[in-house]
């Protein structure tokens, strides 16, 4: 009985071994290029990273790429100690980040790679909120907020607590909406469930009707069956975020380009380098079929130029 | 001759200055515990006075205005241990009668492997069943139920330290001499009353330290209530809502990676002190207990 | 008289049957907890589930990075804490003097087993990813289960040693050998069995735990597998976890396929060692 186990473990195992090796063999003969790249950061730009990710690996397997959410702000703690080669940033680095990576000789090739549209959502079943004024958002979030029921906001909706769910304060999602919303980057109310996982806030509101809840326009688009959007009124009527609204910008305040990071001294190495230069060609199609919104012809031209001359410094987010 | 034998002798020193080496990885670990929770909580405690820590009731360590009270994920986890102690005691000191006094032989070998299989499924597989199974059930009977909420982990936990508890009750109940038993049958007791009158009080300090250390376990339990529990520091007594425990928190805090220094990293070390002496001095109690109300069967 | 006598003989049998419907529950949550993931994951195991990579797509994705992390980090800590622990049970039972010293290591491993293990994360984050740098690698993730599990290890195998009477070691110190001797010789292999089914009891453990590797910083995208013990890495519970966090349903079904596999693995594992404490419970009959 003990033999028979135990040569049932060994076959398990070599089957599994022999089919590792055989991956290998199906694969593209010009898969030479090893290393590693490790990427962390925004969970916004997460799926975008991680569709780049997979199609690259079918091109080159040898190659190991690792990508993480720790949230804009804790990915760029570690890219500005050097611990990862890009950074996924769902919205501009800030100075003091800039300072930090500078105390490290860190400098960074600021990339963007998509528009999103941050999106306020909330439960399907929700029947009576039809749009959101800007105004109304920062009643809602800004700090020491008295709004707890939604009949706080207007009078003729029902008198049920309000349940907030929005991503925490590493992530740029987060900064970026406080920014627009409430005027100043953090600046928020402190009742509310914070992820830095965004797939958690998807689920809460989804299952509680009285939710309200804020992420990345990606995230939106993939869970459309238990979500609602909420359009946003900033003084020129209620725009939905969508393809054309976030492109040319109607959808404001909330559209946003989203970001790689990435450090030039990486890119010495080269499978970063290839790594990146397919993450530029791809970028279009990818994040479109993920959620986000691809950038225009040229602006592409212009990032690939950028990238092709290792521009380092701010260059997309001063405006 | 001699030299021979100095030479083993100089061998068998050896071997056993290098097999206690061994044995003082155990004690180099629990040192290394305690140092770097005690340096970084110290820290942490020069910014944070310990009075705001331990009874301030907002917990808010990210967000301006930053609050450091403790109290809200220490009654997140309290309502887990609560819930858990209500399934898995009641049923756990059952299970360990039936086993030891009703049993067959062939129901104990039965059973036993399930408790066995039970206890050893991982936590992340209760978080999952929590969150697939016995949250929509539960949204099903009571609507206002939360996605996240603490009910369905307590029960998931409740299930998961039941084997500990039964085991551990079983073991004590059958280590009353039969003499003590078969004394309360002479009497004319009924099998309810001879567990009840001789049998549970012989067995006390087992059973209680059994529930002291399955509760413990609960205290310390992660990830299914990292799954299922929610991710919202709140002072409440309602299990339906979604809270968040001082491990949950600490995993939540990681996955955003604060790194070294600042006061967030720091909260990890509090927050850890905490968890750490508490489950200590559950541990050190329940071997109190049983020490100290053993029966001494001659 | 009867009649209080018949509500004495009442109580206990609603007692007794209260005492079977409690236990027998046990069985019956098992069956329901084991009923649910298998009807939910059973469809997705297939080759493709077991030999690809995570992917955005629930279809195409698989646990092959996840199983091969999970191989590689059992292999290292099985080499780092089986050594540590037997030596360190050996120590305590047969070189040990019973004093104080002794005694306070025996405590202190007892709850360093009731230790949580997330707090066993903190440690391994701040020591060896952060004090020794080895940033989140195999490496860290091994050494910080080692940890984990050393105590549950020295306890199983100091069960296991003594179990040997002491006859046995009496034997051997009457014919002259040294103490070293005995224990290579008759002691240790005596005990064998029993420390191995105490070493895969901890194993399963092992590879059950998912918050201490959290911590350490396992949870990535990780479409690779392991080639030395300096790279990242994910383990089935981490895989699954990441799967359970997502909300899309096909996601949760991969995830119970993962548990699937996690279980059947623990399940092998918990065979084996039970078959071999029954054959050598057999075998050495003292």
């Amino acid at each position: 009985m003990k033999q028979f186990i135990i040569t049932l473990i060994t076959i398990t195992f070599a089957a599994l071994l022999v089919n590792c090796g055989g991956d290998s063999a199906k694969t593209s003969s010009a898969n030479t290029l090893s290393g590693t790249v490790k990427i962390d950061g925004s969970s916004t730009v997460f799926p975008i990273t991680e569709a780049v990710a997979e199609e690259f690996g079918k091109l080159y397997p040898k190659v190991r790429v690792t990508v993480g959410i720790s949230g804009t702000g804790g990915g760029f703690k570690k890219y500005s100690i050097g611990e990862t080669d890009i950074n996924d940033a769902s919205r501009p680095i800030k100075d003091k980040e800039i300072k930090k990576a500078n105390e490290n000789q860190i400098e960074f090739i600021e990339l963007p790679v998509a528009y999103d549209g941050l999106s306020v959502v909330v439960n399907k079943n929700n029947s009576w909120l039809d749009y959101l004024t800007v105004n109304e958002l920062h009643k809602i979030w800004k700090p020491g907020s008295q709004v707890h029921y939604w009949n706080d906001i207007r009078s003729n909706w029902p008198h049920k607590e309000i349940k907030l769910y929005g991503p925490g304060t590493d992530s740029g999602t987060f900064d970026y909406f406080t920014d627009a919303i409430n005027g100043k980057s953090q600046s928020c109310r402190s009742d509310f469930t914070k992820s830095e996982d965004d797939n958690v806030l998807v689920q809460g509101v989804a299952g509680d009707t009285y939710a309200l809840g804020f992420f990345g326009f990606a995230y939106y688009k993939e869970n459309t069956d238990n979500l609602k959007i909420v359009p946003i009124d900033d003084g020129n009527g209620p725009i939905s975020p969508s393809m054309e609204s976030i492109n040319n910008g109607t959808y404001s305040p909330l559209s946003r380009p989203i970001f790689i990071y990435v450090n030039p001294e990486s890119l010495k190495r080269p499978e970063v380098d290839k790594f990146v230069e397919f993450y530029l060609a791809e970028t279009y199609k990818l994040s479109e079929e993920v959620g986000y919104v691809g950038l225009p012809e040229s602006l592409t031209k212009d990032i690939q130029q950028k990238y092709k001359t290792r521009s380092t410094g701010k260059w997309y987010s001063q405006k | 001759m001699r030299l021979l034998f100095r030479q083993i002798n100089l061998k068998e020193k050896g071997i056993e200055i290098f097999l206690s080496l061994s044995a003082f990885v155990s004690i180099l670990t629990t040192m290394g515990i305690i140092m770097i929770l005690f340096t970084e909580s110290f820290q942490f405690f020069k910014n944070v006075s310990p009075v705001e820590f331990f009874f301030g009731t907002q917990w808010e360590p990210l967000l301006v205005p930053k609050s450091f009270g403790i109290l809200p994920l220490l009654s997140g986890t309290l309502i887990i241990v609560a819930g858990s102690a209500l399934i898995s005691i009641p049923f756990g000191v059952l299970t360990a009668i039936y086993l030891s006094q009703f049993a067959s032989e062939k129901t104990r070998n039965i059973i036993k492997p399930v408790l066995e299989i039970l206890a050893g499924i991982p936590t992340v597989v209760y978080g999952f069943f929590a969150l697939s199974f016995i949250t929509p059930i539960l949204r099903s009977i009571l609507p206002f139920t939360e996605v996240f909420n603490a009910a369905s982990a307590s029960i998931v936990v409740g299930i998961m330290i039941l084997p500990m508890v039964a085991s551990l009750c079983d073991d004590a109940l059958r280590s009353v001499p039969r003499s003590l038993k078969e004394g309360g049958f002479a009497l004319g007791s009924t099998d309810f009353e001879v567990i009840k009158g001789v049998l549970v009080p012989s067995a006390f300090s087992g059973i209680m330290a059994s529930f002291i250390l399955a509760l413990s376990r609960a205290f310390g339990e992660t990830m299914a209530v990292t799954i299922a529990a929610g991710a919202t520091p709140k002072l409440t007594i309602n299990p339906l809502e979604s809270i968040q425990t001082m491990t949950s928190y600490i995993v939540q805090v990681s996955l955003g990676d604060t790194p070294q220094g600042g006061i967030e990293y720091q909260t990890i070390f509090a927050v850890g002190i905490v968890l750490f002496g508490v489950t200590l001095l559950m541990n050190f109690f329940a071997n109190w207990v049983m020490n100290r109300y053993r029966e001494v069967y001659e | 008289m009867n009649d209080i006598l018949s509500r004495r003989k009442l109580k206990a049998k609603i007692f007794r049957i209260i005492a079977t419907i409690s236990t027998w529950s046990s069985i019956i949550i098992l069956i329901i907890l084991l009923g649910n993931i298998a009807l939910d994951g059973f469809s997705n195991i297939n080759w493709t589930f077991l030999s690809s990579f995570p992917s955005r797509f629930p279809h195409k994705a698989g646990i092959k990075a996840a199983i091969w992390g999970s191989i590689w980090m059992l292999a290292l800590v099985a080499i780092i804490a089986v050594p540590i622990g037997v030596s360190a049970a050996i120590y305590l039972e047969e070189y040990a003097k019973k004093n104080k010293l002794s005694r306070f290591i025996e405590i202190n491993i007892a709850n360093l087993a009731g230790v949580p293990s997330i707090i066993y994360g903190i440690l391994g984050l701040t020591i060896f990813v952060r004090f020794f740098q080895l940033d989140r690698s195999l490496l860290a993730g091994s050494l910080t289960m080692s940890l984990l599990i050393l105590p549950v290890i020295i306890m199983a195998a100091r069960e296991a040693i003594k179990a040997v009477p002491k006859s046995i070691r009496l034997g051997a110190f009457a014919v002259g050998a040294t103490r070293w001797q005995t224990i290579q010789s008759h002691v240790l292999p005596a005990s064998t069995p029993g420390i191995f089914t105490g070493v895969i009891l901890a194993m399963s453990r092992a590879i059950g735990e998912t918050a201490p590797l959290i911590m350490i910083g396992a949870l990535t995208y990780v479409a690779f597998v392991p080639e030395n013990i300096n790279d990242p890495f994910t383990t089935l519970p981490i895989q699954i976890y990441n799967w359970v966090s997502r909300p899309q349903v096909e996601f949760h079904h991969l995830a119970a396929a993962g548990i699937i596999v996690l279980l059947v693995v623990l399940l092998t594992m918990n065979a084996t060692a039970i078959l071999i404490r029954n054959r050598s419970l057999k075998k050495y009959k003292w």
